[in-house]
């Protein structure tokens, strides 16, 4: 439906261009999801608060249910499908969460591996222990695994990455 | 299958069973591909929210939806006069205080009267979420305020208001062995103790969802997270059409734990189809799923226990009444699960065991992992350690010497046909646990305690339980799986593919398990009540077996060699003269008329109906057995308390895929210690303040340890391979092993959960450590 307070918003999700035209409140979640199809970023709380709608605005983490979508346009929006390799195969950091058993459910995870890959990223060399990793994390919620195999995971992927 | 060697010996032969294999439907939820109920769309697709009572009690006197309806992009208003059969109905079969089986109802949306804030009004259909707020805002509702019943107790005190005509005791189980009075009398020390347990709400990740629509023939459609597709049955009473008129399908659920058990959306979405006659979606917000589905039961259970100066347990005395809240959903069934479970995995001879629920105006409760068998941990686990300070035994020993054993009987007559390795599980956690951590300053106090826990899977032997599931080889020799299984996250289709790959030789990326269908897999019942390994385990089992049997008889038939000596193998059919490619044996089954598929019903263990004295000779199918350790540091100023260490053991029987298994463990434990300390939906005087996840506090990653999940396997379980159960079995022991563990570093017990900072201070201000 278009409106008199419709907003034109261009946004590079995982690398591809989308365009949409749709009401100016929309947050970032709901134009991902009702506008661009771009279902991997959950709706959980709808506050800030559980972290199963995290992506990455220009690379840094954000909870796309607080974000207005016209705020952020033009910007880079990295979803947990834009962490696949270009062929579709998982990349590093999924590789070690489906290797290390970190998704049961797996509504959790999209939201969890963004959080992840940016911690690794600010961490910038510095070796980050398991309390550091947990901390991390405290903003994503999960209710199936207890915790223990997305830090086992997220510690892998460090290791990985050092070679 | 009770032979442990011959049982070994056959384990290393596993080519994918008891394998830790990351699971392909993981695998899709890492890569954000998996489309959740709520991540399907249909262009055209109406949006539908409900309008609930902001009251706890009142006669509604007016409802009006004119406004509503005439916000632009608003499609309908439903109120319950426009719902073909308004009723909600749970069939609880069994003995309550109602002769024979209790009809559990409540109204689809409200007409007259409200008992809960929350209940469902109205039903408002519209073209965008936009219209649909507003809409919802406009529809007008008049109360006219009734008394409100707020806690169980009370509720049976004589005077209490009625909150359902004929008064508020919605059910009572008894349980009568032996000779209490006399055990009491002649025991040289008693303990007793009066435990409290809140509200808790499921807060799985993923709300209630789904989206319906029409299809071909009239059949209406509704793809929703839930636990049990066989609502299609009471979604097409509700609506009237015949039950081959409903189809739903389940797709990968984003956490159940119980609170997908009963209806949610699906009422209403169907509904909404069924009027607009298009596709529909409905999405419950999380202050929705807070404020209006049903809760863990709120509980208050008395303990009194009687041992012999050796420690040997002589009697339990156990009160228990428990929170129904507005409606009966399946409380009367949890209550049957606390009463059952209630003297724990010990053998005590004379136990008398008195458990009511009651309605209040609070939130219903109904299903929650663990289902009234966890609560009566914190009871009978709290009374051991209690028990084994003032005799001066060390509690893993009273817990041992009292432990059940295979062959014994439960209070309530049931024979236990499996083995019983509770000392093994004390042993586990405490060889692995080591010595108990020194406190990391001053003004800290250390504590260490475990907590046993009995639970049963399976569902209850007089509800004739069945799962069936489908196998079918493709000509290529790849393979279909059909079974009406809801995967709920813990691996529940994935392990039937690890099985029939086991059965027939296939690999398991050449395997599709297709799931979770009403219309189109074969019934396999509800993801409840840790019955699916067993059940549609079993019945994979049995198709897998037909299907290799056909095969290899069609291979004897042929070739003239004796069906004895024939192996079905990833290299084909293997026999002592010649090997046959499995494509080979299709081709031949073809032309010999030999099906390639095959349908296996597997029927639970059977028993007769209960009766409210709970005498039977078998209640549940089986049991598993467990035993958690934790460490915890107080900070006896602020009564703050870190969970240190926590080790769950827990014997599996087998482990289909170790992975699942000890997932299924550590997220119990950790929605366990969430119970333990965090966890209260607040409710006061009927109105539920718990509005949101920053209220609500589950347990983030910083608030507890690594869990270190430890697997036994008996090899003695009742379902495939010799599993048993373990997706509700270790919620239970973190209630008593994390309040047991602050006694101990502080000389006083809490009593009531959560364990908040201010209860920690008072417990630490009565042990007097100070």
């Amino acid at each position: 439906m278009s409106g008199a307070h419709d907003v034109t918003v261009t946004l590079l999700v995982n690398g591809t261009r989308a365009t949409r035209t749709a009401a100016g409140h929309l947050s970032l979640l709901s134009w991902l999801r009702d506008e661009a199809d771009v279902t991997d970023p959950k709706y959980g709380c709808g506050e800030g608060v559980c972290g199963a709608c995290t992506v990455l605005v220009d690379g840094e983490p954000a909870s796309s249910c607080l974000t207005l979508a016209a705020a952020v346009d033009g910007a880079e929006i990295t979803t947990a499908a834009g962490l696949c390799e270009p062929d579709g195969s998982l990349g590093p950091l999924q590789r070690a969460f489906h290797e290390h058993h970190a998704a049961q459910c797996g509504f959790c995870t999209p939201g969890m591996l963004l959080c992840a890959s940016a911690m690794l990223d600010d961490a910038d060399g510095h070796d980050l222990t398991r309390a550091e990793i947990r901390e991390g994390l405290h903003g994503n919620l999960c209710r199936c695994t207890g915790y223990t195999d997305i830090v086992d995971a997220i510690q892998a992927a460090q290791t990985e990455a050092r070679g | 299958m009770t032979n442990g060697e011959v049982h070994t010996s056959k384990l290393d032969e596993l080519r994918v069973v008891h394998q830790a294999l990351p699971r392909h439907d993981q695998a899709e939820k890492i890569a954000g591909t998996t489309k959740f109920a709520g991540d399907l769309a249909f262009s055209g697709m109406l949006h539908a929210r409900l309008v609930r009572s902001v009251v706890p009690s009142a006669l509604l006197t007016r409802r009006d939806a004119g406004a509503a309806r005439e916000v632009p992009g608003v499609i309908a208003v439903l109120f319950g006069e426009d719902v073909p059969h308004n009723e909600i109905r749970v069939d609880v079969p069994g003995q309550t205080v109602a002769v024979g089986a209790l009809k559990a109802s409540m109204q689809v949306l409200a007409t007259e009267r409200v008992r809960f804030h929350g209940e469902p009004i109205a039903l408002v259909i519209a073209e965008s979420e936009a219209a649909l707020a507003i809409a919802c805002e406009l529809v007008e509702v008049d109360y006219d305020d009734l008394p409100v019943v707020s806690d169980a107790e009370q509720a049976l005190a004589a005077g209490a208001p009625d909150v359902h005509p004929g008064g508020n005791l919605l059910a009572e189980w008894k349980i009568e062995r032996g000779d209490v009075e006399d055990a009491f009398a002649r025991a040289d020390v008693v303990v007793e103790g009066e435990y409290r347990t809140q509200f808790v709400d499921h807060a799985y990740l993923e709300p209630e969802a789904g989206v319906g629509w029409l299809d071909d023939d009239g059949v209406l459609n509704l793809r929703v997270a839930t636990q049990v597709i066989e609502h299609y049955r009471d979604v097409a009473r509700i609506l009237g059409v015949p039950d081959s008129k409903v189809r739903v399908i389940a797709p990968y659920v984003g956490g159940g734990f119980g609170g997908k058990e009963d209806m949610t959306v699906e009422p209403y979405l169907a509904l909404a189809v069924a009027h607009a006659r298009k596709p529909v979606r409905m999405q419950w917000t999380r202050a929705e799923s807070l404020l209006a589905r049903a809760k863990r039961h709120r509980n208050v259970m008395r303990y009194r226990t009687a041992a012999a100066a050796d420690g040997t347990l002589l009697a339990q005395d156990i009160t228990i009444v428990s929170d129904a809240g507005a409606y009966a959903y399946l409380s009367a069934l949890v209550l049957l699960y606390s009463s059952v479970h209630a003297c724990g995995p010990y053998k005590v001879e004379n136990v008398r065991v008195h458990s009511r629920t009651a309605y209040t105006n609070n939130p219903p409760t109904s299903a929650f992992r663990g289902f009234g068998g966890m609560q009566v941990v914190l009871g009978y686990e709290s009374q051991m350690d209690e028990l084994a300070g003032r005799l001066g035994i060390d509690p893993g020993e009273l817990r041992k010497r009292n432990a059940l054993a295979k062959g014994d009987r439960l209070p309530v007559g049931q024979e236990l046909l499996t083995e019983v390795w509770l000392s093994q599980t004390i042993d586990a956690v405490r060889e692995r646990a080591g010595d108990k951590p020194v406190p990391s300053g001053h003004r800290k106090a250390v504590g260490r305690a475990i907590a046993s826990n009995i639970q049963s899977y399976g569902r209850l032997v007089w509800l004739n339980d069945s799962a069936a599931a489908w196998i079918g080889f493709q000509m290529d020799g790849s393979l279909t799986v059909r079974c009406g299984v809801p995967d709920i996250g813990g691996g529940q289709a994935s392990s039937l593919g690890q099985i029939a790959s086991e059965i027939l030789g296939v690999d398991m990326d050449r395997i599709s398990v297709h799931f979770g269908d009403s219309a189109l897999t074969p019934l396999a019942g509800t993801t409840t009540a840790t019955r699916q390994l067993l059940m549609s385990g079993n019945a994979t089992v049995e198709a897998a077996t037909m299907l290799r049997d056909q095969l290899l008889g069609a291979v004897a038939a042929e070739t003239g060699q004796a069906i004895d000596g024939l192996r079905l193998t990833p290299d084909g059919v293997v026999g002592p003269e010649q090997t046959m490619l499995v494509t080979q044996v299709l081709q031949l089954c073809r032309r010999r008329n030999v099906p390639i598929e095959a349908l296996g019903t597997f029927f639970g263990p059977k028993g007769k109906e209960v009766t409210r004295d709970l005498e039977g000779e078998r209640i549940f199918p089986d049991f598993t057995f467990g035993t958690h350790l934790a460490d915890v540091e107080v900070d006896l100023d602020t009564g703050e308390v870190e969970v240190l260490r926590y080790i769950a053991a827990h014997d599996v029987g087998r482990a289909i895929n170790p992975l699942s298994v000890e997932g299924q463990i550590a997220g119990a434990a950790v929605q366990g210690i969430g119970q333990a300390l965090l966890e209260d939906v607040v409710v006061q005087d009927g109105v539920n303040l718990t509005g949101g996840f920053f209220q609500y506090l589950i347990p983030t990653a910083t608030d507890v340890p690594d869990i270190e999940a430890v697997i036994l396997e008996s090899g003695e379980g009742l379902g495939p391979f010799g599993a048993r159960g373990i997706g509700e079995p270790p919620i239970g022991p973190p209630l008593a092993a994390i309040s047991s563990a602050i006694a101990d570093a502080v000389g006083a017990r809490p009593y009531e959960l959560p364990v908040t900072p201010e209860r920690v201070l008072d417990a630490v201000e009565r042990g007097g450590r100070v």
